[in-house]
C-alpha cells in the first residue's frame, strides 16, 4: 500500500498527494465487499479447481491477497496468488514510472487456468487492456475475469468488471484511494 | 541526458536506478515469451564500427525484446567501406528518422561527435580506450545479484587497465556505488596518471587476493606484447594470471569476473574460468536485461536524470 502511494505520487498528470475529501467505505466495508465477492467468485465458476489470482502491481496486489484468504476462508482450497506488472505494455509508458520493486511474480502457469483478475480502482480501462497482454504473453489461459474494489467511470474500452466491490460514481477530476483500511473520495493536490 | 555516453554523467542514484529498472528486464528474461511491447514503432540503429560478438549480440537483443525496430550494420558491410565519412554515414542513417544509435567504435570520443550530428539518442557500445558504460552496468548488476550489493565490497582490477575502456567505465561506477576498488598489474599497464581515481594500485596480486570480494580480470591483447609493454605471456600467467594455484588463496563466496572474450592461459587459467566462482556467463547474460533497462529509459521514458530525480 506504501508502493501504491509511491506510485501515485508520481504518476503524471495526477502527481501529488492524495486528500481524502470523504470516505465512501471504511475498513469493515472493505472486508465486507472483499467476502461477497470471494463468494460470487466461487458461485460463478462452480467451485475453485483451477482458479489462480492475479493482482496489479500495485494498488491491486493487497486485495488480490485478501481475495485468495476470503476464498481459503470460504471453501479451504489454496488458491495460486500471482503479481503482475504492467508498465511495459502500458499505450502511455512516458507518463507512468516504472516501480522497480514492483516485479511481475507469476510462480504458476496459467495455460487453462481461469484467471481473476484484480486491481483496485477501475477507470479508464487502460491498465486491464495492459495486463490482457502481459497475461496473454504468459500462457493462453482458459478465462479471464475482473475483480475491482471501485469502479468510477469514464471508461475509454470496451472493459467491464466481472465482480465489484463497490460502484462509485465519480467526476473526471476527482481521485480516488482504495486500501484494504478503506475507500476514500477526493482531489490530488500539488 | 539524453544520451549515455560515459559513466561519468550518471550519478548513484541513475546508477542504482538503472540496475533496478534492469531487475524488472531481468524478469522478462526467465518467461517463456522473453519480449514485451513497450518500444513498438522504435527504431534503434546498431552502428558497429569495430567488431564484436557479444555486445552486437546483447544490444540486438534488447532491442527486439522491447518490440524496437533494429537495423544492426557493421563497418564491414557499409559504405564506410567505400571511404564515406562518419559523418556522412551518421546524418545518412539518422536522416531515415532513428530514435537511438548505438555505436561502438575503435576511436574515443566518437559517441560524444556523434550527438552533434543527430538528434536521436547516442548510446555508447565501447569507445578506443576510453568508455564502455553498459558494462559497468552489466558488472553492477552481476555483482548486485550475486553479492547483495556493492557498498563496502573489495574489487581488484586487473591488467591492462590502461588500454581497457572497460577499466576505465568500471572504477567509475564500482566506486560511485560505494566498493573499494584495487588496481593490480605492472606498472607498464597502468594509466601515466591515475589523478582523480579513487583507486589503489598494486603490483603483488598475491597481496591482495585473500581479501577480495571480487577478482576483476581484464583481456591481455597481443599488441601489448609485440609493443614491448610486457616481456612474455608467460611471465605475465606467472604474476597477474589468475592461476590454478591462486584459486585456493581467493575467498570462497568472492566472483572471477571477465568481460570477454578470455583468453585462457593467459590472464585466465582454464581451471578459474570453470570455478564456480566465475561468474562470466551471468555477466554476458545480465548485458541484455541491463541493455534493455537503458534503451527502455533512454527511448521510451526520457532523460535519466529526470527520472531518478521523479523515483527519489
Amino acid at each position: 500500500m506504501v508502493l501504491a502511494e509511491r506510485e501515485r505520487n508520481r504518476t503524471p498528470p495526477y502527481g501529488g498527494v492524495f486528500v481524502a475529501r470523504n470516505t465512501v467505505l471504511d475498513a469493515a466495508a472493505v472486508d465486507r465487499a472483499i467476502r461477497r465477492m470471494a463468494h460470487e467468485v466461487i458461485e460463478r465458476n462452480s467451485g475453485l479447481d483451477e482458479i489462480v489470482i492475479i493482482g496489479l502491481q500495485t494498488g491491486g496486489v493487497p486485495f488480490a491477497v485478501a481475495l485468495a484468504d476470503a476464498l481459503q476462508r470460504i471453501d479451504d482450497i489454496e488458491v495460486p496468488v500471482g503479481k503482475l506488472d504492467v508498465a511495459f505494455y502500458r499505450d502511455d509508458i512516458n507518463l507512468r514510472p516504472v516501480l522497480p520493486e514492483a516485479i511481475t511474480d507469476v510462480a504458476f502457469d496459467v495455460n487453462r487456468q481461469t484467471i481473476v483478475l484484480v486491481d483496485d480502482v477501475l477507470f479508464t480501462g487502460r491498465t486491464i487492456r495492459a495486463a490482457l497482454d502481459a497475461i496473454m504473453d504468459q500462457g493462453r489461459p482458459r478465462a479471464i475475469q475482473l475483480a475491482v474494489m471501485v469502479d468510477r467511470g469514464h471508461r475509454e474500452l470496451p472493459i467491464r468488471p466481472d465482480y465489484v466491490g463497490k460502484n462509485l460514481p465519480t467526476r473526471r477530476d476527482e481521485a480516488v484511494s482504495a486500501t484494504i483500511d478503506g475507500v476514500h473520495l477526493g482531489e490530488m493536490s500539488r | 541526458m539524453r544520451h549515455l555516453l560515459t559513466v561519468a554523467d550518471l550519478d548513484a542514484d541513475d546508477l542504482t536506478h538503472l540496475l533496478d529498472l534492469a531487475e524488472n528486464f531481468a524478469e522478462v528474461q526467465r518467461r517463456d515469451i522473453k519480449k514485451v511491447p513497450a518500444l513498438r514503432g522504435k527504431t534503434i540503429v546498431n552502428a558497429f564500427f569495430e567488431d564484436s560478438t557479444r555486445t552486437r549480440t546483447s544490444f540486438d537483443l534488447a532491442a527486439r525484446r522491447l518490440s524496437a525496430d533494429v537495423v544492426t550494420f557493421s563497418a564491414g558491410s557499409s559504405a564506410v567501406n567505400k571511404g564515406e565519412s562518419l559523418r556522412d554515414t551518421v546524418e545518412t542513417i539518422s536522416a531515415m528518422g532513428v530514435d537511438a544509435i548505438v555505436v561502438r567504435h575503435a576511436s574515443s570520443g566518437v559517441p560524444h561527435q556523434l550527438t552533434a550530428w543527430t538528434d536521436a539518442s547516442v548510446i555508447n557500445a565501447g569507445d578506443g580506450w576510453h568508455q564502455h558504460p553498459t558494462q559497468a552496468l552489466l558488472d553492477c548488476f552481476t555483482i548486485r545479484t550475486h553479492l547483495g550489493g556493492l557498498e563496502g565490497k573489495r574489487i581488484a582490477i586487473c591488467g591492462d587497465v590502461n588500454h581497457s575502456r572497460v577499466a576505465r567505465s568500471n572504477v567509475d561506477a564500482f566506486t560511485k556505488l560505494g566498493a573499494e576498488v584495487v588496481l593490480v598489474g605492472p606498472q607498464s599497464l597502468m594509466p601515466a596518471s591515475l589523478a582523480g581515481w579513487p583507486v589503489k594500485v598494486e603490483s603483488n596480486f598475491d597481496a591482495v587476493l585473500p581479501d577480495l570480494d571480487v577478482v576483476y580480470l581484464l583481456r591481455i591483447q597481443n599488441e601489448r606484447l609485440s609493443s614491448g609493454l610486457i616481456p612474455s605471456l608467460r611471465e605475465y600467467r606467472e604474476l597477474y594470471g589468475l592461476t590454478a594455484a591462486r584459486l585456493g588463496r581467493l575467498g570462497p563466496e568472492s566472483l572471477i569476473m571477465h568481460p570477454g572474450p578470455m583468453n585462457r592461459g593467459v590472464e585466465i587459467d582454464p581451471e578459474a574460468a570453470e570455478d564456480p566462482r566465475a561468474v562470466v556467463l551471468d555477466q554476458v547474460a545480465s548485458g541484455v536485461p541491463v541493455r534493455m533497462a537503458v534503451l527502455y529509459q533512454l527511448v521510451g521514458v526520457g532523460p535519466i536524470g529526470k527520472i531518478a530525480e521523479a523515483v527519489a
